[in-house]
């Protein structure tokens, strides 16, 4: 399932209907983001472009899919206005043995960071700014290039 | 033609703007240069566009297009 979320996301419940989902598996591993409630950040609002955000979400799906041969991946982004301590992203993926579950969801959260069109924008007691993805996001994302599972 | 703007450029430029492109402008890099001359934060080659919902990775012609979308680094997760 691929999903932009408008609203509040609650990672144990789509984790539950995953897991439902999931008939056969021998592994199934999940990942949530949250945003960090550190640093005076007040709010974090997601912009995106719908058409585009969700044919990149489906490419990683199934890239994720075709690479590392599981059966399920679900990922659920939130958009708009996120808190402090709300998921923001929540990823999770089904195969026959673990590392390949791990593997398929290190990769999706890898491609996300810097190949969805999604944008941040943050609000502090001193105002807003956008966030650009960090160096270390796009060296991330660059280790799964040469990977041939 | 609707031209729509995503992240910091919403700030620097507009959320949407509908533009009647001049004749000399034939696609999609003269549409970003001559649109930079009074936003010049469209020149950054870091901003990518996206014509009818697809994602350019070379010049393509504005002939028969009616969305244009500027898109900078991106930063989810």
């Amino acid at each position: 399932m691929i999903a932009l979320a408008p609203d509040p996301i609650d990672p144990a419940a789509l984790l539950a209907d995953f897991t439902r989902g999931a008939t056969g598996a021998g592994a199934i591993v999940s990942f949530s983001g949250i945003v960090r409630p550190d640093g005076g950040v007040r709010e974090l609002w997601l912009d995106h472009h719908e058409f585009l955000a969700l044919a990149a979400f489906e490419a990683i799906e199934s890239a994720a899919r075709e690479r590392f041969a599981v059966a399920n991946v679900t990922i659920v982004h939130r958009i708009g206005s996120v808190g402090p301590g709300e998921p923001i992203v929540f990823v999770a993926a089904a195969a026959t043995h673990r590392r390949a579950a791990f593997d398929a969801v290190d990769f999706a959260m890898d491609r996300l960071k810097t190949g969805v069109p999604l944008w941040k924008r943050e609000t502090r007691s001193d105002g807003s700014h956008w966030i650009d993805a960090r160096a270390a996001d796009h060296e991330d994302a660059a280790r799964w290039t040469e990977y041939h599972g | 033609m609707k031209l729509r703007f995503f992240g910091r450029l919403r700030d620097a430029v507009a959320d949407e703007l509908e533009v009647e492109v001049p004749p000399h402008v034939e696609d999609s890099e003269q549409l970003r240069v001559w649109l930079g001359r009074e936003h010049p934060a469209l020149l950054d080659s870091a901003v990518k566009i996206a014509l009818d919902d697809r994602i350019l990775v070379a010049p393509a012609t504005l002939a028969g297009a009616s969305e244009v979308a500027f898109l900078p680094p991106v930063s989810g997760g």
